[in-house]
């Protein structure tokens, strides 16, 4: 047998086959770890093992995954409360790598791995790269951030144990980085999507058309992002662009990624066991519902997460993807809560504005909503780069263009907001996650 | 018989209109006229340059965005009731005006009305035939020498 299949023309590496496995089997496979991994944080981990005890809850109780409900949530501010190590598993001699986030306000958040952290995680960033088509003979151009950040070394890692070539460029220099994709042949690059979008711009700007590269995909995550988006970047720079999800908390990048057929994204679930939750009274919603992501480490050693509650807003997806792999898809997350604001009362996501923005011919994606209050009201201001194709020489259709962009964001997110049209480069561009909300509102 | 007219967009915000001012003067480029269309939030500047490819040019490079439209000149004497002869005339002809503006040379006693059309070819017709002259871009440029 060879040693690379192909599925349905889509790359298929050996280590995919848990993303086939028959669903009997799959959540077998998951019963048997959720015990052993509830038993190792109830062990080792202070802190679940009080909440546990608290609500008269032991490890012998689950015995069903529905059994997983029994058990407590973790949020955010616990990895906080007990930085830097208070969540750790395993001991000191047992792990091999540390990262942490690049928290914005306060102590970052610390993750932990050991040695089989990493095998895992190298595995499951494996099957993200096969889903996405990649294989041997891929040069892949990593522009994730080396460094604390989980981004740059999860995709490296997965990356060199696909076989494929790798370019360990990290984030930034965006000059050099279309250089290299030229002159290296880079036929897949990992990035935030808002950063591709810094590259398409400067690209043409050194005469280099990105349609002519051997360039054929983009695996773009870290920060949510629209399929108005997609339909933009996709033919300008002749790519099919790839939705990944990933958080330091869980691995990193790896938790789910998108196959060939782009409409959802496969929870790598045999190591990342997901539920879907209300975020109000945190019931358990049927598949299908849409709700917050909740996520337990079925494998992790180092710093086990039960019920980690993401806050990503999605849905499962109960319908088979026709890509055949078994394990269940999530609905590509567009909105975060923790990008969420809420203006005059309405709760807002910058996806919805980007969305509204886009679905206007000749708009550019360079947006930027600025909060404001004036002592009695919130005001929003939403700034829309102006380009050549939208430009026009007479007041009259820029008036338009502007009722136009204002009319499409009331339509979707009920409020009237203040569009102005912005020259070009003026908004700030992102080499990492973009800041699409300034919030200059007294807290 | 047309004129390039480059157009840009402007934010609105002190300091803007004299920067690809500044600009074009440093690449040696003379702006025989200029008109901004303002709004609250933003402008349109409007120029008119001889080397029109090279003003884009290094405006383009500056970050601006710029376009080209072709727009029609015509010369009238700088009295009263010069200017109705010709919108008379464009008006008969129900011609669209999308803007105009006006601008004299240093010596002359006649003015020189830009007019944005939305065909410029059948306006060019129109007001040849009223016998009112047009005047092409070699002859604006050389009449601005004078
Ligand atoms: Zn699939």
């Amino acid at each position: 047998m060879n040693e690379f299949w192909h599925d349905a023309g889509c790359a298929f590496h050996p280590v995919s086959a848990p993303d086939y496995l028959p669903v009997a089997q799959l959540r077998q496979l998951q019963l048997h770890r959720l015990k052993a991994v509830t038993q190792r944080a109830y062990d080792h981990v202070t802190l679940f093992r009080e909440r546990m005890d608290e609500r008269g809850v032991k490890p012998d109780d689950v015995q069903s995954l529905k059994d997983i409900a029994l058990l407590p949530f973790t949020v955010k501010v616990d990895l906080r409360d007990t930085y830097p190590f208070g969540l750790f598993a395993s001991p000191m001699n047992e792990i091999v790598r540390l990262h942490a986030s690049s928290g914005t306000t306060g102590k970052p958040i610390v993750v932990a791995y050991t040695r089989e952290d990493l095998r895992v995680w190298a595995s499951v960033m494996v099957r993200t790269f096969a889903a996405c088509g990649l294989d041997r003979g891929d040069i892949v151009q990593n522009a994730y951030g080396y460094g604390l950040f989980t981004g740059g070394l999860g995709a490296h890692y997965g990356a060199e144990a696909l076989g494929a070539t790798v370019i360990p460029i990290s984030g930034g220099n965006t000059d050099r980085q279309i250089m290299i994709m030229k002159d290296f042949g880079t036929t897949a690059l990992c990035a935030t999507p808002s950063y591709f979008l810094r590259i398409l711009e400067r690209a043409p700007e050194m005469g280099i058309d990105l349609r002519e590269l051997p360039l054929k995909a983009g695996i773009f995550g870290a920060e949510p992002w629209t399929d108005e988006m997609r339909k933009r970047i996709e033919p300008e720079a002749n790519i099919k662009a790839y939705d990944i999800y990933g958080l330091s908390e869980i691995i990193g990048p790896g938790v789910g990624s998108e196959c060939c057929e782009q409409n959802c994204l496969h929870i790598f679930e045999d190591h990342f066991y997901p539920e879907i939750i209300d975020p109000e009274t945190l019931e358990p919603l049927p598949d299908g519902s849409e709700g917050e992501l909740v996520l337990t480490t079925l494998s992790k050693q180092a710093m086990p997460m039960i019920r980690y509650r993401t806050r990503d807003i999605t849905a499962l997806q109960t319908e088979a993807c026709p890509c055949g792999r078994s394990i269940r898809r999530i609905r590509r997350i567009s909105r975060r809560s923790d990008d969420m604001f809420i203006i005059r009362g309405v709760n807002v996501y910058p996806s919805q504005i980007e969305e509204a923005l886009l679905a206007v011919e000749g708009t550019a994606p360079h947006y930027q909503i600025v909060l404001t209050n004036d002592g009695v009201m919130d005001d929003v201001e939403v700034q829309v780069e102006v380009t050549p194709e939208a430009f026009s020489d007479t007041v009259g259709a820029m008036e338009t263009l502007r009722r136009k962009l204002s009319a499409s964001i009331e339509r979707i997110i009920n409020i009237r907001v203040n569009l102005r049209l912005v020259e070009p480069n003026t908004i700030q561009r992102s080499e990492g996650k973009a800041k699409r909300v300034l919030d200059l509102r007294k807290k | 018989m047309k004129i390039h007219q480059l157009s840009m967009f402007l934010e609105n915000k002190p300091g803007r209109l004299s920067e690809p001012c500044r600009i074009l003067a440093d690449a040696g480029i003379n702006i025989l006229t200029l008109a901004l269309a303002d709004t609250q939030q933003f402008g349109i500047l409007r120029l008119i340059v001889r080397d029109w490819q090279q003003a884009k040019e290094v405006l383009e490079k500056s970050g601006a965005v710029v376009n080209i439209t072709e727009v029609v000149a015509t010369e009238v004497e700088d009295r009263p009731g010069g200017l109705a002869i010709i919108l008379e005339t464009i008006e008969a002809a129900k011609l669209n005006i999308e803007y105009m503006y006006a601008f004299t040379f240093r010596s002359g006693d006649r003015a020189v009305l830009v007019f944005r059309f939305d065909n410029p070819d059948a306006a060019i017709e129109v007001l040849q035939a009223a016998g009112i002259s047009v005047v092409d871009g070699v002859e604006l440029f050389d009449r601005a020498r004078q």
